[in-house]
């Protein structure tokens, strides 16, 4: 079994139009770049993107928004990008907020096989909205359904021609969520290495959620807010 | 007649907030931090004491700001800003992590409050009409939490007050906050009301109720800040 793909353009061979994509990364920390920027090249459009932010107008998500690829995106915080937020303004853009913990259960859930659960999150708030409300031992709990993508675009640190992934510090944060919830799962890696390399006991995504992988090249990487301490 | 209450916009009104919030840790807690004001609160944390920082994007034991040669773009705060590790840090996924949050692993969270009503309602995550934020983990972190500290100026830049009857704002929460700690003052959410239980020094009671739209009640053992 070899699930190893060329680069990010075979990878994305079967994408089309319309495609509902889970993109991991937290702000522009965790990113699948090469990913991305094929789509880029390939000039799919129309796309839904899950994803927990939109990234900036010129890294990550955010590319694919600034060139209009994108007709949806289900996020907890679109902040960092004004050009998202002008499209949205503008009608060309839904933007549909979750609060994080929703948004990755939704997740969490689509890839585990259950396909609605209740959460305290958002009672009373907005979110609440168009939802069944119930109640649990005297506290109140807003009805959440599971989501699901066509393709999962994760990014590791490590893998093996098995899809067995290993991520590295807090660019793991929805990785391994989103590799569990698409029909097809695509990874790249930075270092892709044999098989048995990886410490079983230290593979933090299993390679039975993971279709395709790949080793990915340049990352590039950006910190949003570089903030750093001085020596005296 | 009361002094002019020290307004936010006075020298090391922040700090003196945060100053007073670090007094809530106890060794041992799982703090979550946010964006602002409250995550100056690590800077105040007594020498000695270990409180665990969670970062909702993946990682316990927040370190401090790294010096140039130890900045790792992998490696970030829920704020998108680089941090370290500590001795006994631990990474995992957002699903592990909204598990600690929702679940009421964590001990303390501490935000930042556009407004705080009587009934310990919070509004901070936006403002209709203005730039589109998003809530982030606000929501969960307010849902889950054991306890919740709200960290703020008393007051908007315009001199209005932010505690009010009724939060007129989007909602975060419905009776979710336990303690407002502003420059002026330290204010419990009782299940009767709000209650003043401490004031910046050199501020009377009148002057803390001048700049806040809900009643107060002031507590019998009424102290003064100490910051």
């Amino acid at each position: 079994m070899d699930k190893r793909v060329a680069n990010a353009d075979a990878a994305i061979e079967r994408l089309c139009d319309g495609a509902t994509i889970l993109i991991g990364g937290f702000g522009t920390c965790g990113n699948p770049e090469n990913l991305i920027q094929a789509v880029i090249r390939k000039g799919t459009k129309k796309l839904t993107c899950v994803s927990n932010n939109v990234g900036t107008p010129d890294f990550g998500l955010g590319l694919l928004v600034s060139e209009r690829r994108v007709r949806k995106v289900i996020c907890s915080f679109p902040g960092q990008n004004r050009a998202c937020q002008q499209q949205a303004l503008d009608g060309e853009i839904e933007i549909e907020l979750a609060p994080q913990g929703t948004l990755v259960e939704r997740i969490r859930a689509g890839g585990a096989g259950i396909p609605a659960f209740y959460t305290p999150t958002g009672v009373g708030t907005v979110v609440a909205e168009g939802k069944e409300v119930r109640e649990f031992n005297g506290k109140q709990y807003l009805l959440e359904r599971a989501l699901h993508g066509h393709f999962g675009f994760i990014k590791a640190w490590k893998g093996d021609r098995w899809g067995n992934l290993v991520y590295r510090k807090t660019a793991r944060n929805f990785n391994p969520v989103w590799a569990t919830a698409a029909d097809y799962v695509i990874a790249e890696v930075e270092e892709l290495v044999d098989l048995g390399d990886l410490d079983p006991d230290g593979i933090h995504t299993p390679g039975i959620f993971v279709d395709a992988i790949f080793q990915g090249t340049n990352y590039v990487k950006t910190i949003e807010k570089p903030v750093m301490r001085q020596r005296a | 007649m009361g002094s002019q209450p020290q307004t936010a916009r006075s020298e090391g009104a922040k700090e003196r907030i945060a100053r007073r919030v670090a007094q809530e840790m106890r060794d041992g807690y799982y703090a979550n931090l946010g964006v602002g004001i409250p995550v100056m609160v690590a800077n105040y944390i007594p020498e000695g004491m270990e409180v665990v920082l969670e970062a909702e994007n993946g990682m316990l034991g927040i370190g401090p700001y790294p010096f140039e040669e130890q900045v790792d773009p992998d490696l970030i705060n829920a704020g998108k800003e680089p941090v370290t590790e500590i001795p006994g840090s631990s990474y995992f996924h957002s699903a592990d992590s909204f598990t600690m949050i929702r679940g009421g692993h964590v001990d303390i969270t501490v935000l930042g409050g556009m407004e705080v009503d009587e009934h310990g309602n919070l509004a901070n995550w936006t403002v209709p009409g203005k730039k589109l934020q998003g809530m982030g983990g606000a929501m969960d972190l307010v849902a889950g939490a054991r306890r919740v500290i709200i960290a703020m100026e008393h007051t908007t830049k315009d001199g209005k007050p932010k505690i009010l009857k009724r939060c007129t704002l989007p909602l975060t929460g419905v009776g979710v906050v336990d303690l407002i700690v502003t420059e002026l003052a330290v204010i419990e959410v009782s299940p009767t009301g709000l209650v003043l239980h401490e004031l910046a020094d050199g501020v009377t009671p009148e002057d803390v109720q001048k700049v806040t739209e809900a009643t107060l009640r002031v507590a019998d053992d009424l102290k003064i800040m100490l910051t």
